[in-house]
Order: C-alpha cells, then sequence, then structure tokens
C-alpha cells in the first residue's frame, strides 16, 4: 500500500509577470520525511515554499496538500502547517512567551492550552530562562528557534522552514540542527529550503536541488553524491599561477576536471593516487585538499557554477 | 472564523495592556486641557456675546471634541500600525500563516478601534460632565456612535495603509484628512457659519455626522432643530446610515486590500 | 552671541567646517529628487497653520468677536489668533525635524554613524540638522506672513519685521528638540513630548490672553517657552513691540544657547564613546 503523500506536485509554475520564478516542477513528499530544497539564492525555493505555505497561488499546476487543495482550503490546510519564514516576523512589541501564546490563539488553542504548549515548546528550543523578555534583545540564532517553536505551536502535520540557519554564526546554527533533529525523530515531517550543502547533508532524507526554477536532480545526499561526483574530491592551489592553463596539462588526471578563479578541482575516486599522478607530472601545487565529496561538488557538476557566490 | 477574529483582537489587547497606563493618562488629561484651554478660555469670550446654539460653548464643543477624540484615535491607530504590520513587523505575514483569513485580521483591528474609543468615550464624559456639560439622560448614546465613528473613519483608513509602501502619504492624510476634518465638521463653530461652498465638503466627513448626533444626545436637543419631530427622525436614521455605509465599504476595501497584500 | 558660542564649540571638537555642514544639510535635499510623494508632504507643510487659521480665526473668530489686550487695544480674534498660529507652526516644524527625525535617523537608520564614519563631526550634523529645519520652516513661515498680509491680518511692514522672529522661534525650538533627542529613550518619550506640545500649543495665550487664567497658573505660562515665542511674533505682527518684547526674545535665544551646547556635549558622548 502506498501511503498518500503530504505534498503532491505535477508540473508547478509560479510566474511574477514575464519572470518564471517555479518553471515546472514535481514533487512528492511522504509523511516523516525530512525534505530539502538545495539551491542558490533566485533559485525558486522560496516561492516553491510559499505556494506550499497556501500565502502564494500556483500560476499553472497541480499542487495537492495534505490531500487538498490549497487554493480552496488555504485555511484548513495553514490550520495543520508550521511556518518558520526566512524573514522573522515576530511581535517585537510582545514577550518570548506572549508571542507562543497569541500565535496559538490563532489556530484557536484555548487560553490554558496555549501556555501549556508554549511552556513546553520554550523549554523545548532551549529559551525557558528568556521567556518574559521582550523579542529584540534576543539574539539572531534565539530569535531563530522561537520562530521555530511558534511554528509548532499547532503540533502541525507539516512544518516548513524557509532557509532555517541563513545568517547565523556556526555554534547557532549547530544547536538549531540539533533540535530541528530531534523533531525529525520525534516524526515530524521537515520540509526546509537551504543552500548550504552541510545543512542538507546533516537534516535531509531526500532533496532536490533546484536551479532557475527547475529541479535539476532528485535524491538522498548520498545518492547525490555518488551519482553526480566521485568519492573524493582534490582541490589544488597554484598561488599566482594563472589556472587556466594547467587544464590542459592535467587532462586525464580524475574523471574531471573543474577550474574555479581561486582553485582547480580533480574528481577522482582515489584523491591521493590523483595527487601522486600530479606530482609525477611535475605540477606540484602551492596547497593541497584531499575531501570527500559534498553536495557543493554536485551542484557544480550539475550547473557549471558554485553554489556560494 | 470567528475565534481567529478574537485572537487578532485578543494580540492587540494584550500589546495595549502595556500602553494602557500612559495611553489612560493622556485619555484624560488631553480633554481636561482641551476643556480649560478652549472650552473656559475662549468660552468666556463667546459666551459674551451670547453663547452658540442656546447653550454655554464648553456644552457646545464637548460632544465634538468627544468624537474627535475617538476618531482622531481611529485615524491615527490605522496608519503606522497597520503599515508596520506588513512593512516593518510583518505581523500579518505572521498571521497569514496560521489560519487567520484577512476578514479576521481587518475585524480584530477594527474591534479594538471601536473599544479604543468606548475607553477614550468614558474618560472624556468623566471630564467634561464635572463640567456640567452632560445635559441629557441620551448621553450615554455617544458610546455608541463613538464607536461607529471609530469603525467608520478606521476602515477606510486600514485599507489605504494596506495600500501603500511609503508612509510618507500618511502626512498627506493627516493634513488633508485628520486635521481639515478636526476643524471645519462643525466641533468649534456650526458648520453653516461656512462659505456655502466648503459645506459640502464636511457633509462628506464621517466626523461632522457623528458630531450632529454626539451633540444631540449631550444637549438632549433635536440635531436639526428647525425641522420637525418626524424629519429629525429621518435625520438622525440618515446620519447613522451614512457613517454605517463609511463602516461597511471601508470594512469590504479593507479586507480586499489586506488579500491583495498577502497573496502574490 | 549665537556666533561666538558656534566657533568656541568649534574650537572644542576642532574646526567646524561650513562645507561639512553643508554636506549634512544636502543630505536632507537627496530625498527631495526621490519622488512626488515627498513633495507633497513637504508642500502640504504650508496647508496645515492655514487651515488652522480659517477655522479657529474666522469660524470661532466669528464667535469671539474682538479680543482687548491688557494695554487696552482691541483686535478681531483674526488677528489675535494668527501670530500664535504661526509662533506655534514655528515650534512644530522645528520639533518635527529634531525630534522624530532626528531620532529615527540616529537610531534605526543609522544615518549619523555612516557621517560620523567620514571627516563630519557631531556637532556639525547637529548644525546642519537645524539649519535645514531653519530653512523648511522659514519657507512655511514667508508664505503665512504673506497670507496674513493678503487677510489684512498684519500690515506689511510689521510682516516682515515678524519673519526673524519666526526664525528666532524655530531656531530656539529646534536647538532644545535636539537636544531632548539625544535624552530619548524610545518612541514611549515621543508620546509625552507630542503632550507637552499641545498643552503648550493650548494655553500659551495662543487662543485667550493668559489673563483670563488665575495669577498662580499665569506665572506658570509665563515660565514656558511657546508663551514667549507666540508674544514676540504677536507683538511685532500686530505692530506694537516694547520692552517685555525683547524680554521674549531674550528667552529664546537662551534656548538656542543652551539647546545646541547641550546637544554638543551629548552627542560627542554618545557617538564617538
Amino acid at each position: 500500500m502506498t501511503v498518500q503523500p503530504l505534498i503532491h506536485a505535477r508540473g508547478l509554475v509560479k510566474r511574477f509577470g514575464d519572470f518564471t520564478a517555479v518553471a515546472g516542477i514535481d514533487l512528492d513528499v511522504a509523511p516523516g520525511e525530512a525534505f530539502g530544497f538545495l539551491g542558490p539564492n533566485g533559485a525558486g525555493k522560496s516561492s516553491t515554499m510559499r505556494m506550499i505555505g497556501c500565502v502564494s497561488t500556483p500560476t499553472e499546476g497541480t499542487l495537492s496538500i495534505l490531500g487538498m487543495d490549497p487554493v480552496r482550503d488555504g485555511v484548513k490546510i495553514r490550520a495543520r502547517l508550521g511556518v518558520c519564514p526566512q524573514l522573522d516576523n515576530l511581535d517585537p512589541d510582545l514577550t518570548v512567551a506572549e508571542n507562543l501564546t497569541t500565535y496559538a490563539r490563532y489556530f484557536g488553542l484555548p487560553r490554558a492550552e496555549g501556555r501549556r504548549r508554549a511552556a513546553e515548546l520554550l523549554e523545548f528550543v532551549q529559551l525557558s530562562d528568556r521567556a518574559e523578555s521582550k523579542v529584540d534583545p534576543l539574539s539572531g540564532g534565539m530569535k531563530r528557534r522561537l520562530t521555530i517553536a511558534r511554528a509548532m505551536v499547532n503540533q502541525p502535520d507539516l512544518v516548513l522552514l524557509d532557509e532555517p540557519t541563513t545568517g547565523l554564526d556556526p555554534q547557532a546554527r549547530h544547536l538549531l540542527w540539533e533540535r530541528l533533529f530531534r523533531l525529525k525523530q520525534q516524526g515530524v515531517t521537515l520540509v526546509l529550503t537551504t543552500h548550504y550543502m552541510d545543512e542538507a547533508e546533516q537534516l535531509c532524507d531526500r532533496l532536490v536541488v533546484m536551479d532557475a526554477g527547475r529541479i535539476v536532480a532528485e535524491g538522498s545526499p548520498r545518492s547525490l553524491i555518488e551519482t553526480h561526483s566521485t568519492r573524493e574530491v582534490v582541490e589544488l592551489r597554484y598561488g599566482d599561477t594563472p589556472l587556466e592553463s594547467l587544464r590542459g596539462k592535467l587532462d586525464g588526471v580524475g574523471e574531471r576536471i573543474d577550474v574555479l578563479p581561486d582553485r582547480i578541482l580533480l574528481y577522482a575516486d582515489d584523491g591521493d593516487a590523483a595527487v601522486a599522478e600530479v606530482h609525477r607530472r611535475d605540477l606540484a601545487p602551492s596547497s593541497v585538499l584531499v575531501r570527500r565529496s559534498s553536495l557543493e561538488d554536485v551542484f557544480l557538476n550539475l550547473t557549471g557554477r558554485t553554489l556560494v557566490d | 472564523m470567528a475565534t481567529a477574529m478574537v485572537a487578532t483582537l485578543e494580540r492587540e489587547l494584550v500589546l495595549y495592556r502595556r500602553l494602557w497606563k500612559a495611553s489612560a493618562l493622556s485619555s484624560f488629561l488631553l480633554p481636561l486641557l482641551f476643556v480649560l484651554s478652549i472650552g473656559v478660555g475662549v468660552g468666556r469670550y463667546v459666551d459674551a456675546n451670547g453663547g452658540l446654539g442656546g447653550v454655554d460653548y464648553l456644552s457646545y464643543i464637548a460632544p465634538g471634541v468627544l468624537v474627535t477624540t475617538a476618531f482622531q484615535i481611529a485615524v491615527g491607530e490605522s496608519t503606522y500600525p497597520v503599515l508596520g504590520g506588513f512593512k516593518w513587523v510583518r505581523s500579518y505575514h505572521a498571521m497569514r500563516a496560521a489560519p487567520v483569513a484577512p476578514r479576521d485580521m481587518v475585524g480584530g483591528h477594527l474591534l479594538f478601534l471601536a473599544f479604543r474609543a468606548l475607553l477614550a468615550t468614558i474618560a472624556f464624559l468623566i471630564v467634561v460632565g464635572f463640567f456640567g456639560a452632560i445635559h441629557s439622560w441620551l448621553t450615554v448614546l455617544t458610546l455608541p456612535i463613538a464607536a461607529l465613528l471609530a469603525v467608520a473613519s478606521a476602515a477606510p483608513v486600514t485599507a489605504f495603509a494596506a495600500t501603500i509602501e511609503n508612509d510618507n502619504y500618511f502626512a498627506i492624510l493627516f493634513r488633508f484628512g485628520l486635521i481639515p476634518a478636526t476643524l471645519f465638521s462643525g466641533v468649534f463653530f456650526d458648520v453653516n457659519q461656512l462659505p456655502l461652498w466648503i459645506r459640502p465638503l464636511a457633509w462628506v466627513s464621517p466626523l461632522w455626522h457623528a458630531v450632529v448626533l454626539s451633540r444631540s444626545a449631550m444637549l438632549g436637543q433635536a440635531p436639526h432643530p428647525g425641522a420637525s419631530a418626524g424629519w429629525n427622525a429621518v435625520f438622525i436614521a440618515g446620519h447613522v446610515a451614512y457613517l454605517g455605509v463609511w463602516a461597511v465599504v471601508g470594512v469590504l476595501l479593507a479586507v480586499w486590500r489586506f488579500t491583495k497584500r498577502l497573496q502574490d | 552671541m549665537v556666533t561666538t558660542f558656534v566657533a568656541t564649540a568649534g574650537l572644542r571638537t576642532g574646526t567646524l567646517s561650513p562645507g561639512r555642514i553643508g554636506a549634512v544639510i544636502s543630505r536632507n535635499i537627496g530625498p527631495l529628487r526621490s519622488g512626488p510623494a515627498y513633495w507633497v508632504v513637504l508642500v502640504s507643510g504650508f496647508f496645515e497653520p492655514l487651515f488652522y487659521l480659517l477655522s479657529i480665526g474666522l469660524g470661532v473668530g466669528a464667535l469671539v468677536k474682538n479680543i482687548t489686550l491688557v494695554d487696552g487695544s482691541v483686535l478681531s480674534y483674526a488677528q489675535f489668533v494668527a501670530p500664535a498660529m504661526l509662533a506655534t507652526s514655528a515650534m512644530n516644524g522645528a520639533m518635527a525635524e529634531t525630534t522624530f527625525n532626528f531620532f529615527f535617523k540616529f537610531k534605526y537608520i543609522k544615518t549619523y554613524d555612516a557621517m560620523l564614519a567620514t571627516p563630519v563631526q557631531p556637532f556639525e550634523i547637529a548644525m546642519g540638522e537645524l539649519i535645514w529645519a531653519m530653512i523648511r520652516g522659514s519657507l512655511y513661515t514667508a508664505v503665512f506672513l504673506g497670507i496674513m498680509v493678503a487677510m489684512k491680518l498684519a500690515a506689511f511692514g510689521w510682516a516682515v519685521a515678524a519673519f526673524p522672529a519666526t526664525v528666532l522661534v524655530g531656531f530656539a525650538f529646534g536647538a532644545v528638540g535636539m537636544a531632548f533627542s539625544t535624552l530619548m529613550r524610545g518612541w514611549q518619550d515621543f508620546d509625552l513630548l507630542t503632550t507637552a506640545q499641545f498643552a503648550l500649543f493650548l494655553f500659551s495665550g495662543t487662543f485667550a490672553p493668559i489673563e483670563n487664567y488665575p495669577p498662580a497658573i499665569q506665572v506658570i505660562i509665563e515660565c514656558t517657552p511657546l508663551y514667549h515665542a507666540v508674544g514676540l511674533v504677536r507683538d511685532l505682527a500686530t505692530g506694537v513691540p516694547d520692552w517685555a518684547t525683547v524680554g521674549h526674545a531674550a528667552y529664546l535665544v537662551v534656548m538656542v544657547v543652551v539647546g545646541l551646547w547641550f546637544t554638543g556635549r551629548r552627542l560627542e558622548a554618545m557617538l564617538l564613546k
């Protein structure tokens, strides 16, 4: 028996005037899954998320969320969603706890129930000691955690996170990932967008790579790396030497070569062997790094561009 | 979904709980100062010339200042706070992500302003009561009049605030809407004193209709003393209906603008 | 007096540069090119005091008829009220520019932080903002005086004499407003300020001679700034200056000096910490 997907999209298109933000995508997200949209800024991730959140009407195609039509049943669907938007829209004049209790009321939760949920969620996002504080003095990471707590206040079937860790420092990001990972373990379905590879690899069971409004690849992080990259990648740096001139000389080392403005990437299943070959050709670099292949490499491979410009 | 509307009203009340002290102070203080300055200070001169409409000047302006207070609260609170809810605080976007429909947002906002208008009216009546400006038990009707005026004036302004991008437009609204309405809607002198060609502008303003109703209630007089009782009943119904039209059209416009602004 | 003071303040903070002050002023002119809304707002500033004059001066004036002053002179109510509207509008204009806008730029859009990364000094910013407020305010004032002459509420010569007086009023409230805004904690303080301004507006002999109030209240009113601003402008516009007029002017000059001195000190302490 197949499980009915929480999100089901076919040929989904979103246009703003002449500009096509989403150019026809197909999606299925199953319950309990952590699903990611990976891509650079402007790839169409946020537009897709807004359509899934029923705050933006699809221009073309079919979309069903929780088995309902987002245009007709927007209110019913949103009652079962939790949304953490890219731009924080916490209420700056309310306290941390009031932000949650007020939001709970929007979902029609009784006041006592709202207070109970707020206390629980503040505990979960480690903000209990700030419950009576205003929102403004909170750090970026705390605000984001509060927004996530707010998104959980209605015990949603589906949580949408748009760039959950953008703009946060590494420590705050790790704390946030750890909390999101716990949500995932509790069986909450997560859908997130990100332009961070490490975030997608950490959190997503399955993801789609988006570029210019289209899905260019789909799969688990591991399978994407296996399909679209090699096991290892060698990064070579040559100081001031013009790198383009080395392309021909490196021909045949590894499976693929990418020349970037500041370094050369060699894709090979055995990185050390590739480095040895480089040295054998008398092309000793000023620095060398052998690492495991990442989603960054997948994206470069698929689009010829780096993700974070 | 009425619960969502109540929830947005509750949000406003939670916010207001922090401001009510300052707001209560100004709700009492400003009318008191106003009554002392204009009612007593200027009133002395006007009363020496025989008063206005058969009553002392303070009693003449008090009903007008009362509804003007409600009017200014309603308009003021529908400008920056509404635009801010879209632009800076984004609280409407937060509500939108929850199952709160535009009509709930507009409804909660207007209910809150009606509540604010009622509070201000009560404070005002307590102050002017001490100065003998309450002449009739019908004064109690100023409460629904102030609430209706608050909705009638706040709703179209809310629609306007939900439409614009630049808050410079508010300065225009204040200078060409709020201030002239306050000054020329029969609060301080009879509209019939105005040149004939300006009078229609006063008649258009919802404030004038509320001033007429409020004055009639507080003085216990027919709104248009020259006309028969039957005609006065028609006039009263007309003034109320006119405010009702502003309220209904304003609400429809506001819901439409909210819906537009929150979808793309 | 003001010049000497400005010069000494300049010495303390380094040399004041008219060029840099000019640069601060011209930053305000930039938004003028940004679009019609800003222009409409700017131009609409003319209408506010005019509406008040028409409503209170003529509308209420028809009920009040004449006002007899202490010296026995009789003025029509419009003649009595118009100079007060003028002084109040000069106050409101200067206060709006130096409190609300100053605070907004200071706290939210960080205009001044960016300026201070350049050789511009805090006091030059203050001077630039104040002069800009004066330029705007003086335009409104001049037009309003013109309307008063046209409505036969003031003689042309006396209207010309009242013009510098309104500039002084603007300067005085601008300087004090700036001093206040360096002390503001947040928007809630503006509510207090607005309430205070409104109270001044109601009781500074604006709508009725202060002799109508009990003597104790009269003394309090005589200590407040708008009373002197109204007095100065009214004495000149109605053509009856006397020694009290000089006293009003002296009060306003002290406001300018103290306001600027305080602002300069606070700005340095706050921005260059």
